[in-house]
């Protein structure tokens, strides 16, 4: 009897072990693909990447040196395009949300953001495209930045959303009570107040959106030069690598890893960086 | 004279409130624009082709034919395969980040910080690494080797190349890790303490307590988060389309390629011919778009309802 | 005691949705003179003295009726930012905005109502300092940040950024009951001073701060007043039963 007790209280030991073991071995296993990844793209990026990497246009097939300098400008563009038209409905939408939408049509407004936030990207390329695109009949950079732009909303709107909510009453009954009118106390304490965490999911927002491809393919396109009009196409660089890394030829091949570690070091630095910043944010 | 011009605020609010209105309805308004958009691009295929098209075999531009079946079979099968790979080490990640085992430490924050990062890498880069890493590394050595020693399944029989829904599954179980990882850890976070600290009070294992208090409330909302993961899997476009080899057919060896909805419209949106070719690619958009959001609508659902309840 | 009467507060009633919070109060506010407000809590007097300036109304769910004349004005029919302007008010727990240094804080109700000359802020932000006495201790650090000061510094604080605006009444919402000793003590003389200038309501859970810095003493009970006169009365010779009961210590 005491015997199968102990042996009964050993085998659960043993069962609670494993258990142990195989979830911190599978947490480990799931962290090995991004050494891989970086290491990989470390690796075979560095000994690519050069000064004029940085500052030459794409050379054509065989022609060695060139870079990708129009590429990295239109990413910038892209994305900034993607802001000027997210961030408006993002903010200001979160602003509404945050102070009137605890109705109906609030939790509407919120539901169709999450459903947006759910829509792969490249179904967003086909919105731009349809809607933009077609119209214009050709390519732009205009479109690829609404894509992105879209891509975007959700995120801001849901941090600017939460993050208002979180700065205490007091502080807007203070400035309400200093006969300011209420649309200056939202704007200028609420809105400001809260507008380091909301800097702080714009970046993350960036970040991910100078990322994408997949929405960029048939909306702003490619380009092969400096192109700074935003009813033509334009290149980036998430295109511009796909374009080398799916070709037949070698030296391109290297590019499109230089290209890669350029994009990696860029958006791991602004996440980095930003995702410490979140976690702290408290207005006590 | 005051030093503050005495003047009516009244305007200034209803121009403020009627603003930020207009920019939050712009959202709604946005959806319904991208479904409308899409279903009018997508009306001359349907028009054309009736409800065959869901489950037509051939993809043939020159011809004009088009069906949408080896598409969806494709993004359906790479996205289950992926999930067949992410659940486990998802959910293992989930449990041990959790405190429903063990309280928080600096190793935990470490692997959760780089599982961040894992999210955050952009889907070109998971395709490059797709191509030139995993891909060779599959075809030279992991397909061999399953082919030796399971090939006696029809899933492991047939040449590899490397590229083709084995590798498309394992791309996106990497990148719809995190996903998984992240939300149910939220999921298990949100149990009670009461609940485990009851269970451990009656002198149970951490396996024990685990199985006793955490799995049963967390359950729902842990589906939740695989099916979120889903809802991801099914739209990524740029890795998958690196790697899958991009063959509208349906293959039962992971060996073979095969192709997604997102790929193919990836691949040929751009270069579309015809009128009616592109009308197709834009109804292949649209399933897409039914099919992910009813499959984040569920998730959701299922997240929601578990983390709402745990919190009273 | 011959002084106008700068507000007289006639049947006003306040509600929390279909609760009713205030019950047909009538009295008055004389000018530069502190009139405080007690009762114990949940007895209306906070919802009475957010009546006074429209913060009432800010609240969700939350209406007022009734009459309250400022120098014969009834504001009730003003807008609301005005009567904000000429009656201003300090909160219970301190709240300089965190975004805003010293200085800034003290200017914030100028700066957000569009004044921008410089000498004139400068000139502004320092008397409101040291009528709020806090310049003596700040006025080498007026470019840090506001939440820095220790908590009565920041109630000072605010009540410099209420004075900066000008107003002519001051409403104190239990301005030290988030703050020690030596604090309150400090916010009191500072009471005392700013009665030469401004005219004051104060409400307060603490009878003895009502003794000590009130002209005229309010008694709240269950959203009703029940006695009304100079706190020297109140608190010697009570005419109602319970109000003598509560300054006694009998409840509340």
């Amino acid at each position: 009897m005491e015997n199968n007790k102990q042996s009964n209280f050993i085998k659960r030991k043993l069962k609670e072990k494993i258990f142990l073991a195989a979830i911190f071995i599978f947490s480990l296993l799931a962290i090995i693909p991004l050494f891989l990844i970086l290491g990989y793209v470390f690796i075979n990026g560095i000994t690519a990447v050069n000064w004029q990497f940085f500052t030459q246009l794409p050379t054509p097939v065989g022609e060695p040196g060139g870079g990708m300098a129009n590429a990295i400008v239109g990413t910038l563009i892209i994305v900034l395009i993607a802001c000027v038209i997210g961030l408006p409905i993002g903010i200001l939408g979160g602003v509404w949300l945050a102070e009137r939408g605890r109705g109906k049509t609030g939790f509407f407004i919120r539901y169709a953001a999450d459903v947006l936030s759910g829509i792969p990207s490249i179904v967003i390329g086909i919105f731009a495209y349809t809607l933009i695109v077609f119209t214009m009949k050709r390519f732009s950079a205009l479109a690829g930045g609404f894509a992105l732009g879209v891509i975007m909303i959700p995120t801001v709107t849901r941090t600017s959303e939460e993050l208002i909510k979180m700065v205490p009453t007091s502080l807007r009954e203070a400035g309400l009570a200093l006969g300011v009118p209420e649309w200056k106390v939202s704007l200028r304490v609420v809105l400001r107040t809260a507008w380091g965490g909301i800097f702080t999911g714009i970046m993350l927002a960036v970040a991910r959106i100078s990322g994408e491809t997949a929405p960029l393919i048939f909306t702003s396109f490619n380009n092969q030069f400096w192109s700074f009009r935003l009813d033509q196409p334009m290149a980036s660089m998430t295109v511009q690598i796909y374009n080398y890394a799916i070709s037949p030829y070698a030296d391109w091949h290297r590019k499109a890893w230089a290209g890669s570690l350029v994009l990696v070091m860029i958006v791991l630095c602004i996440t980095l960086i930003f995702k410490r910043f979140s976690k702290r944010i408290n207005y006590g | 004279m005051p030093l503050i011009r005495l003047n009516s605020n009244i305007s200034g609010d209803a121009i403020f409130r009627a603003t930020t209105y207009v920019f939050a309805l712009i959202i709604p308004l946005l959806l319904l624009a991208l479904f409308f958009s899409l279903l009018r691009g997508a009306l001359p295929a349907i028009m054309h082709f009736g409800p065959k098209f869901l489950i037509d075999m051939s993809w043939d531009p020159v011809r004009e034919t088009y069906g949408a079946l080896p598409f969806i079979y494709g993004t359906v099968a790479s996205s289950v395969l992926a999930l067949v790979v992410a659940v486990p080490l998802g959910l293992g990640c989930a449990i041990y980040l959790s405190n429903a085992v063990s309280p928080p430490s600096n190793i935990k924050g470490i692997i959760s910080q780089m599982i961040e990062l894992l999210a955050a890498i952009p889907s070109i880069i998971y395709g490059l690494w797709g191509i030139f890493v995993l891909g060779p590394f599959l075809a030279g050595f992991f397909e061999p080797l399953l082919s030796a020693t399971l090939g006696f399944l029809p899933l492991f029989q047939g040449a590899s190349n490397g590229l083709g829904m084995m590798s498309a599954g394992i791309i996106l179980a990497i990148m719809i890790l995190p996903t998984i990882a992240a939300v149910s850890r939220e999921v298990i976070d949100a149990v009670p303490t009461v609940l485990k600290e009851s269970a451990i009070s009656i002198g149970t294992t951490k396996w024990e307590t685990f199985m006793l208090a955490v799995w049963g409330p967390s359950k729902a909302g842990i589906i939740g988060a695989v099916i979120l993961g889903l809802g991801r899997a099914l739209g990524e476009t740029m890795a998958v389309t690196m790697v899958i080899g991009n063959r509208p057919s349906i293959s039962a060896s992971l060996f073979a390629p095969a192709y997604t909805l997102a790929s193919v419209i990836a691949n040929e949106f751009a270069e579309a011919t015809s009128d009616l070719s592109l009308s197709a690619l834009i109804e292949l958009g649209l399933v897409l778009l039914i099919l992910t959001v009813a499959v984040n609508g569920l998730a959701r659902i299922l997240v929601w309802k578990t983390t709402s309840k745990a919190t009273l | 005691m011959d002084k106008t009467k700068r507000l007289e507060i006639k049947d006003l009633d306040a509600w929390f949705f279909d609760k009713q919070a205030l019950n047909k109060i009538n009295m008055y506010v004389q000018e530069k003179q502190v009139t405080a407000i007690i009762g114990p809590s949940g007895c209306g007097k906070s919802t009475f003295i957010r009546c006074l300036n429209r913060m009432h109304e800010t609240v969700q769910g939350a209406r007022s009726a009734g009459t309250i004349l400022l120098d014969g004005e009834n504001i009730m029919r003003i807008d609301p930012v005005l009567v904000r302007r000429r009656i201003g008010m300090v909160f219970q727990k301190p709240t300089p905005f965190p975004t805003m240094s010293i200085y800034d804080n003290v200017a914030a109700g100028l700066k957000l109502n569009g004044v921008s000359n410089r000498s004139q802020l400068d000139e502004i932000v320092e008397k409101s300092l040291r009528q709020a006495a806090l310049f003596n201790e700040v006025k080498d650090s007026l470019q840090k940040p506001g939440v820095s000061l220790s908590g009565g510094q920041q109630q000072r604080l605010c009540i410099a950024r209420a004075l900066a605006v000008k107003p002519e009444v001051i409403l104190l919402d239990e301005p030290c009951s988030a703050l020690d000793p030596i604090s309150t003590g400090k916010i009191e003389d500072l009471i005392h001073e700013l009665k030469k200038d401004f005219t004051i309501v104060i409400v307060t859970h603490n009878m003895q701060q009502a003794a000590r810095v009130a002209d005229f003493t309010g008694f709240f009970l269950l959203g009703q007043m029940i006695e009304f006169d100079i706190t020297t009365k109140i608190f010697t010779a009570p005419e109602d039963k319970r109000t003598e009961g509560y300054i006694t210590g009998r409840f509340g």
